[in-house]
């Protein structure tokens, strides 16, 4: 057979981008359990990874998903697993071991209607604080939204190498509406990508603190079988990885936590903008909202509305300084969300002024248009 | 002995250990260390796992790679690390309530899967770290902080249920017959597949004091009278086994490996592709 290049025009969902993705990032293992509308990401996942040596495993719960994901990820191997709202309360308790354990890994939320089995496949935002905020304890966490497929294929490295660098877990928060939509994109060369790996100890195993942090914060991190043992336990512990009650110690610990993240700011806060330079009103949008944000907001221009859109890619840590930004810029905002306005919340926190903060908020399992949101825009 | 814990303990950090003098978990940690040491198995390429409780505490005492997860989940993090790292020697080290109740899913479904790895389970019948409530094996009419009036639940047999879920190896020891524990964990360790054992051993402290054995001689002496070798009870009536259980191996089954068998799956994909 001759010898092709790879055709990489693809006419896929949100869900199948997710999973090229991660396959781009360099991740080798899922484990996971069905759920609407985050099943095809696994299913994808059963068939491509054990192409690529990669490993695939349906676990009992998504319970069992996650401490599976949480395991591959300690013996070196890039691991995702992807769930959807009932499922992403599961995961909490083993993703809060991923944050004290700094343990690398990425969660696909692909949200839906709530609480409980809610509205199973229909479009909503609803998971967004508890992607922050849903296991318990105080840490910190890298949560980003996708807006399209081509943003779940980009995004989704982006995801891997964040959680690689700052040795954190990732959240990608998918909604139906992406998760299903069908596009053609243009999936980038596999070369191209950038891929960034966790940073492994290079000293003697008798030298190796496993949570020394280093001047990011972050520590190398060996994995298990590569002849540095060493311990790894969900309670707070020392630099040697065994436990500590010491009020110095824990004190040192979870402040270099919160550290680590608030150090890369610079590289976590990912924004995009649009029409801002004149803007006298903004939209403040995120997921699929953020994709109708853009429509409305070339609508209202065409209207003569000096509009423009700022779009949250990182919800959290939330980017302050950019949303900040628009708030002394614009007389009014909007913040459209598919849930009673958990994003809003943010955007009040950290408004520095009298800028007027309007929302729009759409909770009966539909996605929110842009003549819906362009006529909200009219009104500010 | 000397020898072997020179060479498995870290004695750098972590001791004295946190469990009660007279425990059972010492003589469990001691026969898996001996066990480890016949089959000559290279420290690098054991990763040792454990839930929550005072079996949970076991990792931090050995010079392994080490894990000490969340409460009930231990085999799901061993699941993940065999299947990324098939050549280390996996073993899960976990209590009855860690293993049988909130784990109890993860149980049954990891002997049905069938994946290379040892668990490790200390049967003491009660919740002890968290101050002696009743667990899933504590027996019927048992007291406990939580059943003050006499328990009126019926206990499982954790290596039946093992068998029953369809472990490949499963076999039930007790801290008293210390010798054969050392077998069995290197047996368990040796075999293809999911492998269990299960160790009956004294919480004298919880379990004991609020059920007339408040010492761990007698708690021993308890194991001693009541425990039957499985080559002995099938002679036995069943009625004389009702106040009894067995020891030894229960079940030794060839059956594929989840390991074996996803490497064709990869071998297949690769075809197609």
């Amino acid at each position: 057979m001759k010898n092709r290049p790879e055709i990489r025009r693809r006419l896929i969902q949100g869900n199948e981008a997710i999973v090229e993705g991660a396959l781009a990032a360099g991740c080798r293992f899922f484990a996971g359990y069905p759920i609407t509308p985050a099943s095809e990401i696994g299913e994808l996942m059963a068939t491509r990874l054990p192409e690529v040596d990669g490993t695939f495993i349906q676990m009992e719960d998504e319970i069992a998903g996650m401490g599976a994901v949480v395991g591959a990820s300690l013996a070196g191997v890039k691991s995702l697993t992807a769930t959807s709202g009932p499922g992403f309360s599961l995961i909490q308790e083993n993703l809060g071991f991923a944050c004290i354990a700094e343990v690398p890994c990425v969660v696909v939320n692909v949200m839906r209607g709530g609480p409980s089995t809610g509205l199973p496949t229909c479009p909503a935002q609803g998971d967004v604080l508890q992607a922050r905020w849903g296991t318990h304890g105080d840490h910190p966490i890298i949560v980003l939204a996708v807006s399209s497929v081509i943003d779940s294929f980009n995004i989704t490295v982006i995801a891997f190498n964040l959680s690689e660098k700052y040795r954190v877990p990732v959240i990608i928060l998918s909604d139906e509406t992406v998760a299903h939509t069908r596009e053609s994109v243009v999936l980038p060369p596999a070369g191209s990508i950038a891929v960034v790996d966790r940073i492994i100890p290079t000293v003697p195993p008798e030298w190796y603190h496993p949570y020394e942090g280093n001047s990011r914060g972050v520590p190398a991190m060996a994995p298990f079988g590569s002849g540095y043992r060493h311990h790894v336990t969900g309670l707070v512990h020392d630099r040697h990885g065994y436990p500590t009650q010491q009020p110095e110690e824990v004190d040192a610990f979870t402040r270099r936590l919160h550290r680590k993240i608030s150090n890369g700011f610079h590289d976590i806060h990912i924004v995009r903008r649009l029409h801002l330079e004149d803007a006298e009103v903004a939209v403040i949008a995120y997921g699929s909202v953020g994709r109708t944000a853009q429509r409305a907001v070339a609508m209202a221009r065409n209207k003569g509305i000096k509009a423009g859109l700022i779009q949250l890619i990182t919800l959290f840590p939330f980017p302050k300084e950019a949303v900040v930004n628009v708030l002394r810029q614009c007389r009014a905002v909007l913040v459209p969300e598919m849930n009673m306005g958990q994003i809003s919340r943010e955007v009040r926190r950290v408004s520095p002024g009298d800028t007027k903060i309007h929302k729009l908020n759409r909770v009966d399992g539909l996605p929110i248009d842009p003549d819906q949101l362009f006529k909200e825009l009219q009104l500010l | 002995m000397s020898t072997i814990r020179q060479e498995y303990l870290r004695h750098d950090k972590k001791f004295p250990h946190v469990w009660c003098p007279g425990c059972g978990n010492g003589i469990v940690l001691g026969a898996m260390l001996r066990a480890i040491h016949r089959l000559e198995l290279a420290k690098d390429e054991i990763v040792l796992v454990s839930g929550i409780g005072c079996s949970g505490r076991m990792p931090v005492y050995v010079d392994f790679n080490t894990l000490h997860t969340t409460h009930g989940r231990a085999l799901t993090f061993a699941t993940g690390i065999k299947l990324a790292r098939p050549a280390l020697t996996v073993l899960a080290v976990m209590g009855d309530g860690d293993a049988t109740a909130i784990g109890g899913n993860h149980f049954i479904h990891a002997a049905r899967r069938n994946l290379n790895f040892t668990a490790i389970i200390i049967n003491n019948q009660i919740y002890g770290m968290t101050g002696g409530q009743y667990s899933p094996t504590t027996p019927y009419g048992a007291r406990a902080a939580t059943a003050k009036h006499g328990h009126i639940e019926h206990a499982f047999s954790i290596a039946e249920l093992a068998v029953t879920a369809g472990a490949s190896f499963v076999a039930r020891g007790t801290v008293y017959h210390a010798a054969q524990l050392d077998t069995l964990i290197e047996k368990a360790i040796s075999r293809t597949g999911f492998s269990v054992v299960e160790i009956m051993s004294n919480c004298h402290v919880q379990f004991g004091r609020r059920n007339k054995m408040a010492d761990p001689v007698t708690m021993l002496k308890w194991f001693r009278d009541r425990a039957v070798r499985t080559q002995d009870a099938v002679d036995l009536h069943p009625d004389s086994l009702s106040d009894k259980f067995t020891i030894g191996v229960l079940a030794d089954v060839e059956k594929p490996s989840y390991i074996a068998e996803y490497e064709k799956i990869r071998i297949r994909a690769k075809k197609k592709k």
